[in-house]
């Protein structure tokens, strides 16, 4: 894009309006300058935090200590199951959300008015409080009343506890997480799938060319910035997944869900370790600023290509 | 693909069927229960037909429950109201500040605007816990916990980068001439501003707020960690009236519809602009 030229106004001087012209872009981000120092200044503070022995409940013996909140982890099995938890729940969320969003998209590809609508209305789970949503299949999950631990028990498992029993606590949260955020893979990967060129798939179409060669030498490779820039999308967010697990078990049955952000919450607001919890919260913000670097590159390239200008 | 064999139109009939199911069928069955009274909850196996009653909503909206335990004064209309004020104060606030900037991102190429608009992208994707760990403790020593102003100022780091990245777009999208040529004809800056740039990306505007009302009432963590009960929106206050209420099930389904019908009205109303939206302006909707 050009840059706007300061034009002269008849009411100012040429050099008022100049002056004024340029400082304007400034003054007018200024407001979202304070916003980012308001984020950056809690974010330093985590930092150093983090390398501070800093208890609330034992606020004399607060102090320096490097990186030994660091060095803690390295031999305390609550971090390895975090961390292993954390992963395996991102893992399975997005695989499961991708391949399922895939097929729902490619379900959906024809732009019919049945297909819209089908679109628009699963669009609702995404538009639900991921709380909120916890708290539905929490309803529909109770062992006593549960519309789904009745329909399980038909098929003779009686005793299913779903989040409540450490062997189906983690199927039982992931499946939250995949219907509520399915439908995000899904729009991403729809609108992509809509606005690739029609030739390929008519000449493929002409030439008789089997479905599956169709799918996988040429919607696949084409529909690939898409499904990197939605997985990346769902993988930053899925491995900082708060709401839904805090909503339907704190992070329990015992330990079996304790992703970083829980654990990071309880680490605060339950044992008060102000140092640990900012370590913790540091180490996750690495992952998640690595797999951004990523992002933003990839979504920046796409962004590019929608806006008609790459 | 027009040419498909009745297998295969017949297996994608039956695989978008069982997609609708499990997507829907959580929400009209917690509708449902909402009309329902705790017996008729209770019974085993469930039934489809039963007569429905608002007793759930009453008790709701006079802010009563009759528990088993006895009476409980529970204002869960208070939280309703909350989500209301906070969610519409912050994007009220971060359209006034985010779309002159996103104008300036836009129109100005200066390194400080890429820097912001980057870092706060980036930030988009941190551990929300990680600034708001530390902001409560600041918080604290500046009074701003548990006060509405502190509440729709974080809310701000939701709403203010959604609005910056998706009005910058459509600013981009308009060309620069226009306005030079309405500059040309002796209107200031601001006019070209006021009553070009921001009428022509008027749609963007919209999407962009209404996106972060959905977001701003669908979060979770920062009332939970800033705000007590009398300020709280209701993705907090519906899971503090879950263990409050016990085993009152309608009202709480009844609770849950409340919350989410807002936002599922919004997201119907603006479902064209979600797309572009959600993805931050990376896929034309």
């Amino acid at each position: 894009m050009s840059m706007v030229q300061p034009l002269q106004t008849q009411a100012l001087p040429r050099r008022a309006a100049r002056l004024r012209g340029r400082i304007l872009p400034y003054l007018l981000s200024l407001p979202a300058l304070l916003v980012c120092i308001a984020i950056l200044v809690p974010f330093v503070t985590a930092a150093i935090y983090s390398l501070q022995r800093y208890r609330l409940n034992l606020p004399y013996l607060r102090g320096f200590i490097g990186v030994d909140n660091y060095i803690d982890f390295l031999s305390d099995p609550a971090f390895w199951n975090t961390l292993r938890i954390s992963l395996v729940y991102t893992a399975l969320t997005v695989v499961l959300e991708l391949l399922l969003g895939l097929g729902i998209a490619m379900l959906l590809r024809r732009p019919t008015r049945f297909h819209n609508a089908v679109s628009i209305v699963l669009l609702l789970p995404l538009m639900t409080a991921p709380a909120i949503a916890a708290l539905m299949w929490k309803l529909m999950t109770n062992p006593s009343f549960g519309i789904l631990s009745y329909l399980v028990s038909l098929f003779g498992a009686h005793d299913f506890k779903w989040a409540s029993d450490p062997s189906t606590a983690l199927f039982t949260v992931v499946l939250v997480d995949v219907w509520v955020y399915t439908p995000f893979i899904m729009i991403l990967l729809l609108a992509g799938l809509r606005s690739l060129p029609r030739q390929p798939f008519e000449a493929a179409a002409l030439d008789g060319v089997p479905a599956s060669f169709v799918f996988f030498r040429i919607t696949l490779p084409m529909l690939a910035p898409y499904i990197v820039t939605a997985s990346l999308f769902r993988l930053l967010d899925s491995i900082q997944q708060f709401d839904i697990v805090y909503a339907m078990t704190q992070g329990g049955p015992g330990d079996r869900l304790m992703v970083f952000q829980v654990q990071a919450y309880l680490e605060f607001f339950q044992y008060t370790n102000v140092g640990r919890s900012a370590a913790l919260l540091m180490i996750l913000w690495l992952i998640t600023n690595i797999l951004s670097n990523i992002f933003i590159k990839n979504w920046l390239r796409l962004r590019a290509r929608a806006h008609g200008h790459a | 693909m027009d040419h498909s064999s009745l297998a295969s139109r017949v297996f994608r009939r039956i695989a978008l069927a069982l997609v609708l199911v499990f997507f829907m069928f959580p929400i009209v069955w917690i509708f449902l229960m909402s009309f329902q009274t705790n017996e008729q909850i209770l019974r085993i196996p469930p039934r489809i037909l039963f007569e429905p009653t608002l007793a759930n909503y009453e008790a709701l909206i006079s802010g009563h429950l009759r528990t088993t335990a006895g009476n409980l004064e529970i204002s869960f209309m208070r939280n309703l109201m909350n989500s209301f004020v906070l969610s519409s104060a912050a994007v009220l606030l971060a359209l006034l500040l985010g779309v002159p900037a996103a104008y300036a991102f836009a129109r100005f190429k200066f390194r400080l605007g890429e820097t912001i608009a980057f870092t706060l992208l980036s930030f988009r994707f941190a551990p929300p816990l990680l600034v708001l760990l530390p902001l409560s403790l600041y918080y604290q020593q500046l009074g701003l916990n548990d006060t509405y102003f502190g509440i729709v100022w974080v809310y701000q780091l939701i709403a203010l980068p959604l609005i910056l990245w998706i009005v910058r777009g459509y600013f981009e999208d308009i060309s620069p001439d226009i306005e030079h040529a309405y500059r040309l004809a002796g209107h200031s800056w601001r006019e070209a501003f006021t009553r070009i740039a921001v009428p022509l990306a008027g749609p963007g505007i919209a999407a962009a707020g209404l996106l972060s009302f959905i977001f701003c009432w669908n979060n979770f963590v920062f009332a939970l960690i800033l705000a007590s009960a009398d300020k709280q929106p209701v993705t907090v206050g519906a899971l503090a009236f879950v263990t409050a209420s016990g085993i009152q099930y309608g009202q709480i389904a009844a609770a849950i519809v409340l919350s989410v019908t807002p936002t599922l009205l919004l997201a119907l109303y603006a479902q064209r602009y979600l797309v572009e939206g959600l993805s931050l302006g990376a896929v034309k909707g």
